[in-house]
Formats: C-alpha cells, structure tokens, sequence
C-alpha cells in the first residue's frame, strides 16, 4: 500500500485554479522528486498534504496518508497528524526559524506539542536529533539560537524538528536552493540518508533537475497545476514523453550560442567554436584590469578592550578583462564577490591594489562618462526596479551618467527591441512584466548607453530553466552584435561552464584559480575547485535525448 | 550583554547631561532678569534684587549650573519661591499621586491593549477584527480630556459610582485608588487604543513569517502559533511604542489631574508655570526627563531580554 495517495486533488484559490486533478502515490522508503516551474503548484500540492494551505482555498479529490482521508479533517485532527506523522522542510532557512527561541526548544517543541514528554524528556531527545543531522554536542549546544548558525546549519535544525517524531512522509519543499553547492551537497546526502535509515517516503520538491537525477527514485513534473508526466527517474531523463519534460531538460542543459558538449552532451561537437568565444581577442590592450585588490572591512571588538579584528572580504585579487570576453567569476556566498563587485562598479574604495577600467582608474570618485563603459544586472528582477516609475524612464536611467540625448526615447525604443520585447511596452509599468521580461528589462537598461563590460551579478540565477536558457541566449547575441565584455558572476557552477571562456575561482577572498572554463571544469587544480565542481549536482552524462520526443 | 548595558547607560548619562544643559540655558540664561521675571512687571526693585541674591543669580552661569546639578544630585532641588518650601518635599508630594497614577495607566492601557489585539490580529479580516479596530479609532480620535469628563459625568455624578475629583491622600489606601481608577481610565484608554493596532499589525506581519509556517508544520495549532511565536516577536514594536507611551502618559497627565483637581506633577508644573515659579519649574521639567530617559533605558533592557541577538551582539 502507498504511504501517500493523491488522488485528482484539485484546489481553487478566489476563483483561480492553483491545482487541477493532481494524483501521485508515494511508497514507504521512497524518494520522489517533483518539479516543475515556479508557480507550476509544486508548493501548493505540498501544502495541501499538510493540510497547511492559504485561508479561502477550495479542494476536491482526495489526499490519503498512510490509508486515512486527510482533506476534511477537523484542525485538531490536523495539528495531530502535522509533525507527528508527516514533516516538512521548507526553503528559506533563514527565516523559517523562530529567531527568539534556542533550538533545542524548536526542536523539543515538536514533541511536546504531541503531548508525549516534558521539557526535560523533549531537550533530550531533541539533543539526540541535532546529533543526528550532525549539529553534534559540543559545538552546538541547545542554547544556541539560530542568528548564531549559518544557512546550511540553521536548515539542519529545520530538518531536525522535522523528523523529530519519526514521521513516516518527510515533505522537502526546495530544501537546498538557498544554500551553497557544497552545503547543498551535505544537506541533501543528509535528507536521503534519512529518508533511507528511517524508511521514510521522501516527496523531495525542486526546480533543479540536476538535484533529482541524483536523489529520486522516481520523478513527477508538473505544469501549471497538473502532472504532466511520471516516471522513474532515469527512464524520465533518457525518453521523456510530455514535450514539456523534454523542453525542461533541454533548457537545463542549454549551451547559448554554442553547440553543446563535454560530458553534458555529445562529444564529436566538443571542438565546435563558439560565439562566445570568438570576440576574446588576448592581445588587444586589457578593458578591466584589477590588480592585487584589497578591501578590509573593521569587526566588532571581540572584548570591550581587545583591538578590532578585521575581515579581508578582497585579499590580494588580481585578474584582466579583455574587450569582448566573457569572464565567470565563482565562489559561494561569504567568499567576497559582492565586495569585489561593489570595486569593479567603483562604488567601493578599495583598500589596497588598484582597478583600471581603459584608461580611467576606478573608484567612488571616477567621473561619470567613464561609468558609462560599465553597467551591471542585478539577480533579483523584483526588487531592482522603481515601480512607480513608467519602464522607458528606469530604461533610460543610465544617461544620467552621460547627459540624456535629444533622442532618448528612439534609443529606449531601440534598446527594448534588442532585448526582445515591444517598444510600445515603454509606457507600461514594471509590475505588468514577468521575471524573465524584467530581466530582459533590466539588460535593456544596461544596454542603452553602449557600456564596454556588463557585470551579470547572479543575473539568471532568479530564473526558471526555460526562461533562463532565453536570457542567455539573448546575452549571446547581444555580445556578438555589440562586442561587449562579461563579467558573470555566480554561485552556479553549470551556468558558468555554459557562458564562459574564461573563469576566475574565488574563496575567501582569493582568487584560488584562473584559467580557461573548459580546462577548469575537465581538470580542476586547486582543491577547493574540486570540491566545488564534486558538490554540484549533475544530470548523469548519456542521461539527456537529443532528438525531439516521440509525438 | 554587560557591553550592551555599559551602552545603554553611557547613553543615558549623555542624554541627560545634554538635556540638563537644555533646561538650564532656556530658563537661565534667556534674555531677562530671571528675579524680574517671576516677580512679574510691577515688583518693587529691592524685592528683585533680593530674589536676585537668593537665586545667586550675581555669579558666574557656569558655576550657577554646576550648582544646580550637584544639588540636585545630593537631593537639594532649591527653594519654591511660591510655597517657600524645599522643591525636593513639594516633588516627593506629587509624586505619591502621579507615580500610581502612570503605573496604573500604564498597567491598564497595556491589560487592555495586549488582548485586543491578539483578538484582532487573530480574526484578522473578520468582523471581531472590525469591531476592535473601529473601537481603537475612535479611542485615538477622541481627545483624553473630554473622555475624562464624560467618565465623571456618567460613573461619578450620574451612577455615583467613583469620586469626581480631589485626593485623600494615602491613608486610606482603598479610597486613594478609587480617585485614581478613573483618571487612569482616561489615560489609559487613547494609550491602549494605539497600542492595540501596533501590537495587531505586528502580529498580523510576524502571523505571515516563515517560522509561523514551521510552527504549524510541526502540528503547533493556531493559538500555539500565536501565543507562543508570533507574540514574543511582535513585542519588540509593541515595547517601542509602550516606552513612548511613558511620556505621553506624563503630558497626559497635566491634563487629567486639572480636570480630576488631583494634586499631582501635572498640576505643580501647571500652577509652577503660571506662578513663575521658575525653580520649580526647572526642577520638575528635569525630573520628567530624568523619568523619560529612565524609562527608555528600560525599553531597551526590555529588547534584550526579549530579543536574544541583542544579548549577544552588544
């Protein structure tokens, strides 16, 4: 018998239909992966398991755990069954914490709200459970609150309390997409050795294929609100049957403006040159110059007398850009991209060592004209625009660094175009777009005063696969037509490999490799690469179709 | 934790030294005679310049400042020229009836506040929600002065129920406090009003965080997630406000006790102000910053104890 039966679930919000007919089973001890898109209804089927779904949300069909109808319990039978007999991990761990409360009460809350133990029992056994996701006794004491974790730490506590009454469905609604890669790695190895040791059904949510081509033993895919297809997991990556699995894995391997190749696809094609590539010209005199970079930012006194100790967010970084080159730049969240970032914008001072953008030095006191060569596009498509404010005026922003030409809303008109939307979509304002047109938005902005280097600062990391694999291409094209230089920085290893020649490895403020992509993802030198490219999930080579599906 | 306090009171003691020299040059060493001036236009010359020497105003201002402050500091707040007797006594009078008075406003508007907007916060979009956000409204709008005399007209001279006015003093510790429940009512309400709405969209903002979702994940049931979550973290601007709220019960306050004829601070500054009683005046206008700072500096211990990443970050 299925540990989890969904069975035609359907759910209605204020007359918007969220999930139609959605039916999935879920075996003791197995792994599922289900992903889709965002706003495919991923959470939403999550949710309604749990019973946890928005105030005014309508539901048909049936959800049956462990043999017994869920949907129509009373809340008190509810609250009974949540945390007792199905867990859920959530995504962001930074906030899915009580910050006043230690987390050995979090965790021994679980218990108690079941009524089975006292204070003492439950801190007891909640000790045994961060033993278990390996927040183990010395170094993490009950005490602790979780502004004194890290990311990945805090989301060991969230699954801690998760499986702190042995819950037979442990739900992860995208459990690692805050985290890291290498924490993602270890906190996904946790999840499913868990899931294996406890004989847990684990429904494992994500957008990231490459996360359930290493986890799931089977893989669902949802499409606005419904199952497209189920499969067991290789078989679904080998020979999709819903076009729409076969475009996802398309777009999650997309190689813009190159033909694809290493182990991600076919090898004959290795060699193929690619557009990318075609505009580094090393000789020419370098765009951007950064040289031995430093930036120390002063810590609070350790003790009201000792002195400040220091943190070197830059150490040392040295590296050229040449025009018309795309350059990754990679390391995790604390390594000091954003600092770097923040110098090469000459929004900065640095401490130590110089940047050179052509024949200007960079800094908060460079003049305007020569920002001009430099724009950035930001990762968050949301929150990096002005919403009051109609798209051809945030379009037009930049020549407030050059003098606003008499012909602005021509070059509004003509920028929009280039990026693919509508020069009418000008008078219309920023809440009316998409995330990928935002994004397309915000490279229009980039784009309009001509700038040498565009810094991509994670900029399709906030994307969905297809749109993702759009914006890059659009970026390729971009390049070619225009000449631009690159400088992509981002935590995601693949995007990185698909769009640089060149790439940088950065950790803790260094630069620990540089060098051309394809020679640092084929033979990685430094240890901390190899890491690196070790944690990052991967669609198994061989795993990917490249004819169109079977109609 | 010991760094934060050491904060927090380095803070305090500045605040105070700025605002003592604030008081000290606006009454001072503002254009005019001081002795002149609270003697009125039509003083007789030797009665100026007798006060004059009484109030040392022939040395130097910043040894009259310095003065001023050690005296205050060993408890010798001058001499009342309209009482003629020690402000220090004349404070310590008033204050047996203004320190209740605050703490059981205070004690009130928060009894009245803290369920009401756990009730609001609760049936967010509901009638029950509508109800209490209408009440607290019309509790901001109404002005607390009329409030106080509509209470007189309807639980003193109509039901008899509670004294209109005037002060037993504390012999009778019962009939002290019955003068005072109204007075406090009219304090206590508008303070509560405003109090219920921030403590309501505190909880309703904190109701739609993420770690709200864990509680309820973890089988916490609504209630659970109220109390036990959202409420401890929605005290942070409830605290904010209720530290405000001090001195707004102190301003308040000049305005009650004349309608209820207690014999408060309020009324002291009121009649010192009147009477150009400038010594008292300077007196009690300290006091009340003394008493604003204090409590702010409580406010603050109040986050720590509340909020852990204040303990340890300092």
């Amino acid at each position: 018998m299925s540990l989890l039966a969904l069975d035609r679930l359907s759910v209605t919000l204020q007359g918007r239909t969220i999930l139609s007919e959605v039916s999935l089973s879920l075996a003791p001890g197995e792994i599922l992966g289900l992903v889709g898109e965002s706003g495919s209804g991923k959470s939403m089927t999550a949710l309604a398991v749990m019973g946890l779904l928005p105030e005014g949300a309508r539901v048909t069909g049936s959800v049956r755990l462990d043999g017994r109808e869920v949907l129509g319990l009373p809340e008190a039978a509810l609250n009974r069954l949540r945390g007792a007999e199905a867990g859920m991990i959530f995504q962001e761990p930074m906030t899915a914490l009580n910050p006043l409360m230690s987390i050995g009460d979090q965790v021994a809350e679980v218990l108690r709200i079941h009524g089975r133990m006292g204070r003492a029992a439950a801190l007891e056994v909640a000790r045994e459970r961060l033993d278990r996701v390996g927040l183990t006794a010395p170094r993490f004491p009950l005490s602790l609150y979780p502004h004194e974790l890290s990311g990945g730490q805090r989301q060991r506590v969230a699954i801690a309390l998760a499986i702190a009454l042995r819950p037979k469905l442990l739900i992860a609604d995208e459990p690692t997409t805050a985290l890291d890669v290498t924490t993602q790695a270890e906190v996904l190895r946790l999840i499913a050795g868990l899931a294996r040791d406890e004989g847990m059904g684990l429904m494992l949510i994500t957008h990231d294929l490459a996360v359930v081509a290493g986890m799931a033993d089977r893989v669902a895919v949802m499409q606005g609100g419904r199952i497209v297809e189920t499969a067991p997991t290789e078989a679904l990556f080998r020979a999709p049957r819903a076009p729409y699995t076969h475009d996802l894995l398309r777009a999650a391997t997309h190689r813009p403006g190159r033909v694809s190749q290493g182990e991600y696809l076919n090898q004959e094609e290795t060699h193929a040159v690619s557009s990318w590539q075609k505009y580094s010209k090393s000789d020419d005199a370098p765009l951007l110059t950064v040289e031995n970079a430093t930036r120390i930012y002063r810590l609070p006194r350790p003790s009201a007398f000792a002195p400040h100790s220091e943190l070197r967010a830059v150490d040392g970084v040295s590296f050229t850009l040449q025009p018309g080159e795309s350059l990754g730049l990679v390391g995790e969240s604390g390594c000091g991209k954003s600092t770097l970032t923040g110098a090469i914008l000459g929004l900065d001072a640095l401490q130590g060592g110089a940047i050179r953008l052509g024949n200007h030095a960079v800094g908060p006191k460079m003049p305007r004209a020569a920002r001009a060569d430099v724009q950035i596009v930001f990762q968050d498509p949301y929150g990096s625009f002005n919403p009051r404010q109609r798209v051809e005026r945030l379009v037009a922003e930049p020549f407030h660094l050059t003098g606003r030409p008499a012909d602005w809303r021509a070059r509004v008109a003509e920028a929009l175009r280039e990026v693919g939307l509508d020069p009418a979509d000008g008078r219309r304002f920023i809440h009316e777009f998409s995330g990928g047109q935002r994004q397309r938005l915000a490279i229009a902005r980039a784009l309009i005063i001509r700038p040498k280097l565009i810094v991509l600062d994670e900029a399709v990391s906030a994307l969905d696969v297809r749109v993702r694999a759009q914006v890059l291409d659009l970026l390729a094209e971009l390049q070619a037509r225009h000449g631009l230089a690159y400088l992509f920085i981002s935590h995601d290893l693949s995007v990185v490999h698909a769009v640089t020649s060149r790439c940088l490895i950065m950790q803790a403020g260094r630069i620990v490799e540089d060098g051309p992509t394809e020679a640092i993802f084929t033979n990685p030198r430094h240890d901390y690469t190899r890491r690196l490219l070790a944690a990052t999930p991967r669609i198994p080579a061989g795993w990917i179709p490249k004819e169109e599906p079977a109609s | 934790m010991a760094r934060y306090l050491l904060i927090r009171l380095m803070s305090l003691g500045a605040a105070l030294v700025v605002a003592s020299g604030v008081i000290f040059l606006m009454i001072e060493v503002t254009p005019g005679d001081p002795a002149r001036f609270m003697l009125g236009m039509n003083a007789a010359p030797e009665t100026v310049a007798a006060l004059s020497a009484q109030l040392g105003l022939d040395r130097p201002v910043g040894l009259r400042y310095l003065d001023w402050i050690t005296g205050m500091l060993r408890g010798d707040f001058g001499l009342s020229y309209t009482y003629k007797v020690p402000v220090a006594e004349l404070v310590a009078d008033r204050l047996a009836l203004s320190a209740p008075l605050a703490a059981l406003a205070l004690a009130l508007s928060t009894l009245i506040a803290l369920p009401a907007g756990l009730y609001a916060a609760a049936r967010r979009g509901r009638v029950g929600d509508s109800a209490v956000m209408g009440l607290s409204q019309l509790g901001i709008a109404v002005p607390n002065f009329w409030f106080a005399m509509l209470l007189v007209l309807v639980f003193a001279l109509h039901w008899r129920l509670f004294p209109a006015g005037g002060f037993p003093g504390w012999a009778d510790p019962g009939a002290g406090l019955r003068v005072l429940i109204l007075p406090a009512v009219a304090l206590a309400l508008p303070q509560a009003a405003i109090l219920a709405r921030v403590l309501r969209s505190a909880l309703i903002e904190e109701l739609g965080r993420d770690y709200i979702r864990t509680a309820r994940a973890k089988g916490a049931s609504r209630g659970r997630a109220l109390l036990r979550h959202a409420l401890r973290n929605a005290l942070i601007p409830a605290l904010t406000i209720l530290g405000m709220q001090f001195s707004f019960l102190l301003a308040g306050a000049i305005i009650i006790e004349n309608v209820f004829y207690l014999p408060g601070l309020g009324r002291l500054i009121f009649q010192a102000i009147t009477q150009r009683d400038l010594i008292v005046v300077e007196s009690v206008v300290m006091l009340l910053v003394f008493a604003v700072i204090a409590v702010t500096f409580l406010t603050d211990l109040a986050y720590a104890a509340v909020d852990p990443r204040l303990r340890r970050r300092g």
